[in-house]
């Protein structure tokens, strides 16, 4: 058995029975990638010799007394817009394709107190923009299950990287479901913490109101415990949220006698595989066999998020995308003319198309003229959104639906509608027009390919979104299977 | 409202973008249909409605005005595409 289809707990009891080494769980990690990787493409950048020079450090702390990190020892991925100082940070973008961060991000720090150890960089959509990581700028991270379906995104290297066990637990980024998404793509476990809990600092910025870094991980208990090293206010982003951090791991009772479950109408209505409605109604019958009691609920602006997510993340990207000119970092073009040419130059070659066109999409929406019409408009429909969930969580305490409309598609398929891929976050982007957290866990497959189940909480009631999420996954088998790469 | 490639060459210049006339062509045509779609909104009234920026209530966010270290110059530099005397070079502002 693999030490991947290990807990976190069991993995630390071996460490502290000394049946284990940090170093014998990096290379592990490292022979995994060497065995793997040239199928899942799931890395843009190895932090190998680091990461072995970090694990023998640790093993050394492993012979005192001294106290250990919550993560001590785990082999980590991180999403490629999270910055590593000293390790290349590129975004999936040519742009950045020599960036070398000068400090790392707020979450890196701490998962550098919690002990974990960081094995390389991962793949992801050019700036996250997109569902599928076909829009990397390098190569596309291809999904475990099958090689010929993409692993969704933009988070899909972090995904799938946890699904192949080329790294032991991830993190990710989600804006409109770039966690969730990818991990029900890849039948793993993604959360999408509530705006505000986990810093943004050093998160590269794609829309800044939306925005959320979040763990994916093979089971619920191990989300529990990442998002316990990673949350908490920061100083250092001003969206930060001041509230109390509970034990994220405590919460994990298995007690969800009692439980109110509400389950949009919207969410498993037109435009959804019937396979995937499925798999989605066995898990409320299993969460029904627990205590729990469902009603289908209404979340009426449903139809409107995809515009409203599409309008706002865009015109946020447009403003924060106008800091990469080519001036202090990133690749700079060749004989400019001038300094106005050097910017354009420079951005032009630099980006790739579906940034291009969320760049022109956002300029259009916030120009001269068409801000009340567009940019305006999109964020009052966001209060009308943000009110629909606020009415449901009145009398219930989550909501329950699919992660996503249909399974992964194959690579290519998508690729000339852009409209068609956005409509694939339909059931993720309302969550994040919402700010409230929701977790991705698998609960069956549909034609082989992993289904995930949406569980999408108050805000900042992360302990019922994962106890809720951990009383499911311990009732099922899904999250035991691997696929065989 | 339906836009013109002159519309998208307009956007382009604000956005610091130079396009080919492909690239023209394909934004037109896919930025219409977005659009289009956005019009979806005006299904809506909103008149009464406040914009939402931000989910959280957090308002003026400030800290003490106190001087803290700022970062070593060498640091700095380490991603400069080009530099000078411990500044950053750029081609010419003024022809």
């Amino acid at each position: 058995m693999s030490l991947f289809d290990l807990r976190l707990q069991e993995i630390h009891n071996q460490l502290n029975a000394r049946e284990l080494s940090v170093s014998d769980l990096v290379d592990q990690a490292y022979q995994r990638i060497g065995q793997t990787e040239n199928k899942v493409k799931a890395y843009l950048t190895l932090n190998e010799e680091h990461a072995r020079a970090h694990a023998r450090l640790l093993d050394e702390q492993l012979a005192t007394d001294a106290p250990r990190g919550l993560l001590f020892g785990l082999p980590a991925g991180i999403k490629d817009n999270i910055v590593t100082e000293g390790l290349r940070t590129t975004c999936a973008s040519q742009f950045l394709s020599n960036y070398d961060p000068i400090y790392d991000a707020t979450v890196v720090q701490k998962l550098k107190k919690a002990q974990s150890v960081t094995l390389g960089k991962l793949n992801m959509d050019e700036f996250a923009m997109g569902g599928s990581n076909e829009n990397s700028s390098f190569y596309p991270t291809r999904n475990p299950w099958n090689l010929d379906y993409v692993p969704g995104g933009s988070s899909g290297g972090s995904a799938a990287a946890v699904a192949s066990g080329e790294a032991y637990f991830t993190l990710g980024s989600d804006t409109g479901g770039s966690i969730r998404q990818p991990a029900s793509y890849c039948g793993v476990v993604g959360l999408k913490p509530t705006y505000g809990l986990v810093s943004r600092f050093g998160l590269v910025a794609f829309a800044s109101s939306l925005d959320q870094i979040g763990p994916i991980t093979k089971n619920v208990e191990d989300s529990a415990y990442v998002l316990q090293a990673i949350a908490g206010y920061d100083n250092m982003d001003s969206t930060s949220a001041k509230v109390d951090i509970p034990d994220y791991v405590s919460a994990l009772n298995g007690d969800i006698k009692g439980l109110r479950i509400g389950v949009p109408k919207e969410y498993l209505g037109q435009g959804i595989d019937p396979k995937v409605k499925e798999s989605v109604l066995a898990a409320l019958k299993v969460l029904e066999g627990l205590g729990a009691t469902w009603e289908e609920v209404s979340l009426p602006h449903t139809e409107y998020a995809v515009a409203t997510y599409y309008l706002l993340a865009s015109s946020e990207a447009s403003s924060n995308l106008a800091r990469f000119d080519g001036v202090r970092y990133g690749v700079r073009a060749d004989n400019p003319d001038n300094l106005i040419d050097m910017y354009v130059k420079s951005r032009s070659q630099g980006f790739g198309e579906e940034v291009k066109r969320r760049i022109m999409l956002g300029t259009y929406a916030l120009s001269s003229g068409y801000y009340d019409a567009y940019y305006l408009k999109a964020q009052k429909v966001r209060t009308l959104i943000k009110q629909d969930f606020d009415q449901v969580f009145a009398n219930y305490d989550v909501i329950i639906g699919p992660t996503a409309p249909t399974t992964a598609f194959p690579i290519g398929s998508q690729v000339d509608d852009p409209l068609t891929m956005y409509l694939n976050d339909i059931v993720t982007i309302p969550v994040s027009l919402a700010g409230v957290p929701a977790i991705s866990v698998p609960c069956g497959f549909a034609d082989g390919m992993p289904v995930g189940l949406q569980i999408i909480g108050k805000a900042f009631d992360e302990s019922t979104v994962l106890r809720v999420a951990h009383a499911y996954e311990q009732s099922t088998e899904h999250h035991k299977l691997r696929p065989q790469l | 409202m339906s836009i013109s490639v002159k519309d998208v060459e307009h956007v382009a210049k604000l956005a610091r973008l130079s396009l080919t006339d492909e690239e023209k062509e394909q934004f037109t045509g896919q930025l219409n249909a977005i659009l289009k779609y956005a019009e979806k909104l005006n299904e809506l009234d909103t008149d009464n409605v406040q914009p939402t920026t931000h989910v959280l209530q957090i308002h003026n966010v400030m800290r003490e005005d106190e001087n803290r270290p700022s970062l070593p110059i060498e640091k700095v530099l380490r991603n400069a595409p080009d530099e000078e005397d411990d500044q950053i070079r750029v081609p010419a502002v003024l022809e």
